[in-house]
């Protein structure tokens, strides 16, 4: 279908951006890579009156590490993030998230800062963000925040920017040593959404998990961590038993709802498996 | 609802045209330029038949807005042959890569920049390559043998115009 109409704007500074989303307020839509925004837009589930075009604002994507963390321009094409070794490298999480959102098509659109933004509970980067623990940078008429990843998702499609905000950059912080992370999809096809997907970035001591964040895609309205697991594995060694009761926790503290991906008891069983998993990889690579 | 004044390079010409915001560059590339090569095959994004390349990027041009074209070059299906069938159009005719050939001008213009990044691909790069492109006729097994022999070609192609 064709989009309702609506007046487009393609402003060229961020100040220009957030006086034109200030001026407009709910009427007006941020697109950036539009490959969530669009496909709404023509199944008119969203017509907005007008619409912000980010893509012409000078410095909002590319990859910067600093000492502290990496900071990832909003802007930032999903297509960029395979593009890095050093990403694959020091940063296996996002690498293998990028790695299965959508297709190569979609990627050389799709952004990181609208996957997080668009807050559908299917979207891959919300788990790994929340596993990283990440922070969000945002710009608004009344100046910049930061807001942490913790605090980002506050429903389906709902996150804590005003309409008048742009998330500008996300910060993750950099791997210590001994981290390792890892993050394990299983989707119908190539291109599809998650049934379920597991993000996990852990540091280890040796043997001993010394920290772990687990965060879960899909299997919930919101994306979630999985708290409960994460204190089962905190200062344990890798056990059978111990896996298996991080991934019986993840699964009981998901909510998925029965689709054409599958039923209740199929999506967490799922995720308990993929739980145990994504531990174990993460594990291997930190101790590499 | 606003209307945009705005200038694009297709397939080397350049063209100047009014567009209504909310017009998708497929429909502008298949209506307005009347470049018909370019197919729709879905209404959710998730077939390819529409893919072009925007400044190098194989893209699927229903999920884009005419407007935001605005000055930048792009390829399509009609761009490819010179004096004779490109590669690719050789490859997918040697190899039997098509049937209906519904899905073929945006198969090709996804591995023609796939090519221009990788000249040399594995079978599974190319698989990886394609993999936003939907074919339901030829189980992908000649598509993939047709990149090959134009990824070949075109190679050779390049050592013949780079004297030793
Ligand atoms: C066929 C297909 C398959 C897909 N498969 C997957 C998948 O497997 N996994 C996955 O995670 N995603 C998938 N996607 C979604 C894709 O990754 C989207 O690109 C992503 O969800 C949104 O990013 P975008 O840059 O395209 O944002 P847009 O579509 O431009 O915007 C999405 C929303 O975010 C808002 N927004 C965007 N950027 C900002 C910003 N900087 N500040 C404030 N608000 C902003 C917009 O206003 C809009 O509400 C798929 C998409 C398609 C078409
Ligand atoms: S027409 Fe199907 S993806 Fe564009
Ligand atoms: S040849 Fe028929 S869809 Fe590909």
């Amino acid at each position: 279908m064709i989009p309702s109409a609506f007046d487009f704007y393609a402003p060229r500074t961020l100040d220009e951006a957030i006086a034109l989303l200030a001026e407009h307020g709910d009427e007006a839509k941020v697109l950036a890579g539009g490959q969530s925004l669009i496909p709404a837009m023509r199944f008119r589930l969203a017509a907005p009156a007008v619409l912000v075009d980010i893509n012409g604002i000078g410095g909002l994507d590319g990859l910067r590490e600093t000492n502290g963390h990496l900071a990832i321009g909003a802007l930032t094409r999903e297509a960029a993030l395979e593009e890095y070794t050093f990403i694959r490298e020091r940063y296996p999480l996002l690498a293998d998230a990028a790695h299965v959102i959508a297709d190569p098509l979609v990627r050389n659109r799709a952004t990181v800062g609208g996957n997080l933004a668009h807050a559908d509970p299917a979207n891959d980067h919300p788990a790994v963000m929340l596993a990283y623990g990440a922070e969000l940078a945002a710009h608004g008429p009344r100046g910049a925040r930061t807001i942490p990843i913790d605090d980002f998702f506050t429903g389906m499609f709902s996150t804590s920017l005003e309409p008048d905000e742009l998330l500008t950059e996300i910060r993750i912080p950099r791997p210590g040593p001994g981290s390792g992370g890892a993050y394990l999809k299983v989707e119908r096809k190539v291109g599809d959404y998650a049934i379920s997907a597991v993000a996990v970035q852990l540091t280890m001591d040796g043997p001993t998990i010394r920290t772990i964040r687990i965060a879960l895609t899909n299997v919930s309205p919101t994306p979630i961590r999985a708290e409960e697991a994460e204190r089962i594995l905190t200062g344990q060694t890798l056990t059978d038993a111990t896996l298996e009761a991080a991934g019986q926790a993840a699964a009981a503290a998901c909510d998925p709802s029965a689709d054409l991906r599958g039923s209740i008891e199929y999506k967490r069983d799922l995720t308990r498996v993929l739980v145990k998993r994504a531990v174990r990889r993460a594990a291997e690579r930190a101790t590499k | 609802m606003s209307t945009h004044q705005i200038t694009l390079t297709v397939n080397g010409a350049s063209h100047s045209v009014q567009t209504e915001a909310r017009t998708l560059l497929v429909h502008l590339i298949r209506e307005q330029l009347n470049l018909t090569g370019t197919h729709i095959g879905c209404d959710t994004s998730s077939c390819g038949a529409c893919t072009v390349i925007v400044n190098g990027r194989a893209i699927k041009s229903c999920t884009m807005f005419a407007v935001q074209a605005d000055g930048a070059t792009i390829e399509t299906i009609e761009g490819l042959a010179g004096a004779g069938l490109h590669p690719l159009q050789e490859g997918f005719w040697e190899k039997h890569g098509l049937q209906c050939g519904y899905c073929t001008p945006g198969m090709i213009m996804s591995a023609k920049a796939l090519l221009a990044q990788n000249p040399n691909p594995s079978e599974e790069e190319i698989r990886y390559g394609i993999s936003g492109n939907l074919c339901r006729c030829t189980g992908y097994v000649k598509i993939v043998e047709a990149i090959q022999y134009a990824a070949a070609k075109l190679r050779e192609q390049q050592t013949q115009e780079v004297p030793a």
